[in-house]
């Protein structure tokens, strides 16, 4: 048995979900990554470049923020661990320095990845501009229409982005299309993997590379809270990275954990266990096994799997999930930006959406304490968001 | 454990002094490919391999991507391409391919007996390797399905002795790092590949993935005993060649070998 949060099994199993399901071509990379990842990991050296990167380029630690007035309004206390302050914007960067750091201590001299919202991809072409690599970004033909502005923002930095029209044309299709290419250019390419997915060691190595989210917000919140912990702890989930580095600073307290997932995409909520993109987790699937297409608003939760450590954390019982519908997320979305001044991406809008509606039942009792992670900032949602707004005919932001 | 029915029947025609060419079609792709089928078969093929299309086939370049999406939005299912395989009269083997998904929705056993049923002697499943092959592998022996697994180019020394020792029915070789697809040659991992895989086992090793002319063919048996042809089949599909058309192409990849 592993605890939980913990290593692994030595084949990529929390309980019974993981492993390690590829094409034979890719199976000795993942095994010279988790050695290269655990030799790494457990050098002191690798850990402070790592955090002296995120520090004095990545804009860590960034704060947990009290919401004063979202807090009044709802009658609980919400407080916010910012990684929408993080440089480009979301949690992403924690993961993408950590694996550029590793793809250059393995000699690797190019970065692929795929990327959904644009979050992941534009962090990825950032360590890759840092680091000197070359950067090579996947991405469905219907997220580049969605995401525009992340496309020429990856542009500008050097990367190169290939919009993949094959299926449903968004994130499980530009998964599949990195790892083809990873098959013909393993040699040399490090496949930066943006969230707790895939085959071992990515569920793993992503998750540690989160850890930090967890770690810093523990410490913020026994401060603010005079050395207690937060009653709740919320966080969104499409592949589930923000959330699994969050969880992982409070697994071991008291704390209640809840993840929310896209109501068009509940992979823990609605899915049944299957296999894809490399590792055995909850999926929507049809009866005979074909995946089926998540719908969500939200660009980078649009995914029909999550992280196989959600599995095992939901069957477990330690993590309780919930799901949130585009209309609420829009709510949420407004509200917390006219409250407190800060404009959240559609993804921990969810996260926000699930506490609107808690505050007040038993779920998230009047006088609680909760805080969610903001793992991203909204600036890339606010023209898709005017474009709904403007569609629906029924609200303007002012409500 | 003793060699099953496919892997009889290929060093059979090996001893025999045949070069070994397994055709793969995509099941459920246009009405008559049952047809294709019989017609590649009565062509020259050793094996036929037919694929259950896959919503997310990770190890296919763009040609069985297409042909799987068609076949799915065919409305093709495990369940009616096995129905329609119950019906296909040929006299060589014939293998599934599809991927790991396919196989546990549907529980291994039941997948495995359902092969069983319907005449299919073999399976592939190309995001199965040898460390995650347990559950599956057990299932299909107890059935009688022959696993068939792949090694690549890269796959270490170690690795290649324990699958040759575990596949069933053949070593498929995987000819080039990279997905299914047709290349202007051949690749130069191939004849490395064939080498290594004819050094480490008796069992008939196939050469596929790169592979789609009759010269191609050719040269890849210099180093192994036969090739599977995949990507060059199915794009004649996707233009409309046929089960004719089909078999026309089949019988010349069939000649190029056995020019050899």
């Amino acid at each position: 048995m592993t605890s939980l949060m913990g290593q692994p099994t030595s084949d990529g199993r929390f309980g019974e979900f993981g492993g390690r399901f590829l094409p034979e071509s890719l199976i000795p990379a993942c095994a010279e990554l988790e050695t290269a990842f655990t030799e790494a990991w457990a050098d002191a050296a690798f850990h402070d470049e790592y955090e002296s990167v995120l520090r004095d380029y990545g804009g860590r630690p960034t704060p947990v923020t009290e919401c004063r007035n979202l807090s009044a309004q709802l009658g609980i206390r919400v407080l916010l661990k910012r990684e929408d302050l993080a440089h480009t914007g979301s949690h992403k960067i924690n993961n993408v320095i950590g694996q550029a750091l590793l793809a250059r201590r393995m000699g690797k001299t190019r970065l692929i990845a795929e990327t959904g919202a644009g979050q992941h991809g534009v962090a990825t072409a950032t360590a890759a501009a840092l680091l000197g690599f070359e950067c090579r970004i996947y991405m469905g033909a219907v997220d580049v229409v969605r995401q525009a502005l992340n496309v020429f923002r990856m542009e500008l930095l050097g990367a190169e982005v290939v919009p993949v029209s094959s299926g449903s044309r968004t994130l499980k299709d530009a998964i599949n299309e990195t790892l083809r290419e990873w098959v013909a250019t393993v040699g040399a390419t490090h496949y930066c993997l943006g969230s707790v997915m895939g085959p071992h060691p990515y569920p793993w190595m992503v998750r540690e590379f989160q850890r930090i989210v967890g770690t810093e917000a523990h410490g913020q919140c026994r401060e603010l809270l005079d050395g207690a912990d937060p009653d709740v702890v919320v966080a969104c989930v499409g592949g589930g990275s923000n959330a699994a580095g969050t969880f992982a600073g409070f697994v071991d307290t008291d704390a209640r954990l809840v993840g929310v997932e896209p109501a068009g995409g509940a992979a823990i909520g609605r899915g049944i266990p299957g296999v894809v993109h490399g590792s055995k987790s909850y999926l929507l699937q049809d009866e005979h096994g074909q995946v089926l297409e998540a719908h969500s608003l939200s660009a980078g939760l649009d995914y029909p799997g999550v992280g196989p450590e959600h599995a095992h954390l939901a069957a477990s019982g330690r993590v309780t999930y919930h799901a949130a519908g585009d209309a609420e997320v829009l709510d949420a979305f407004s509200l917390l930006a006219r409250t407190e001044g800060i404009i959240p991406a559609l993804e921990p809008a969810h996260a926000l959406a699930w506490v609107i509606r808690a505050a007040g039942t038993d779920d998230l009792p009047a006088g609680c304490t909760v805080m969610v992670t903001l793992s991203g900032r909204g600036d890339k949602d606010v023209a898709q968001v005017a474009a709904m707004f403007e569609q629906s005919g029924l609200l303007s932001p002012r409500g | 454990m003793t060699p099953g029915p496919i892997e009889e029947a290929l060093r059979a025609r090996r001893e025999a002094g045949r070069k070994l060419l397994v055709p793969y079609v995509t099941g459920g792709l246009n009405d008559d490919w049952v047809r294709v089928v019989e017609a590649v078969a009565a062509a020259g093929a050793d094996a036929v391999e037919i694929g259950i299309p896959f919503s997310d086939p990770v190890m296919d370049g763009p040609v069985i991507q297409e042909a799987s999406q068609q076949a799915l939005a065919a409305g093709a299912t495990p369940g009616s391409i096995l129905a329609d395989v119950a019906r296909i009269d040929v006299d060589v083997p014939l293998v599934v391919m599809t991927y790991y998904n396919i196989v546990f929705r549907a529980g291994h056993r039941r997948f495995a007996q359902s092969l069983a049923e319907q005449g299919v002697s073999g399976a592939i499943l190309p995001d199965l390797p040898l460390i995650e092959l347990d559950g599956w592998g057990r299932a299909a022996d107890e059935a009688g399905v022959e696993t068939i697994l792949l090694v690549a180019p890269n796959t270490p020394d170690g690795t290649l002795s324990e699958i040759c020792s575990r596949s069933r029915g053949w070593v498929y070789g995987v000819a080039v790092m990279g997905v299914t697809g047709e290349r202007t040659t051949l690749a130069s991992t191939a004849a490395v590949l064939g080498r290594r895989l004819k050094a480490a086992t008796d069992k008939p090793v196939l050469l596929g993935v790169g592979v789609g002319t009759p010269e191609q063919a050719a040269e890849a048996t210099v180093d192994a005993d036969g090739v599977i042809v995949g990507s060059a089949l199915v794009r004649r599909l996707l233009e409309g060649v046929g089960p004719d058309g089909a078999a026309d192409f089949v019988a010349a990849l069939r000649a190029g070998l056995d020019r050899t």
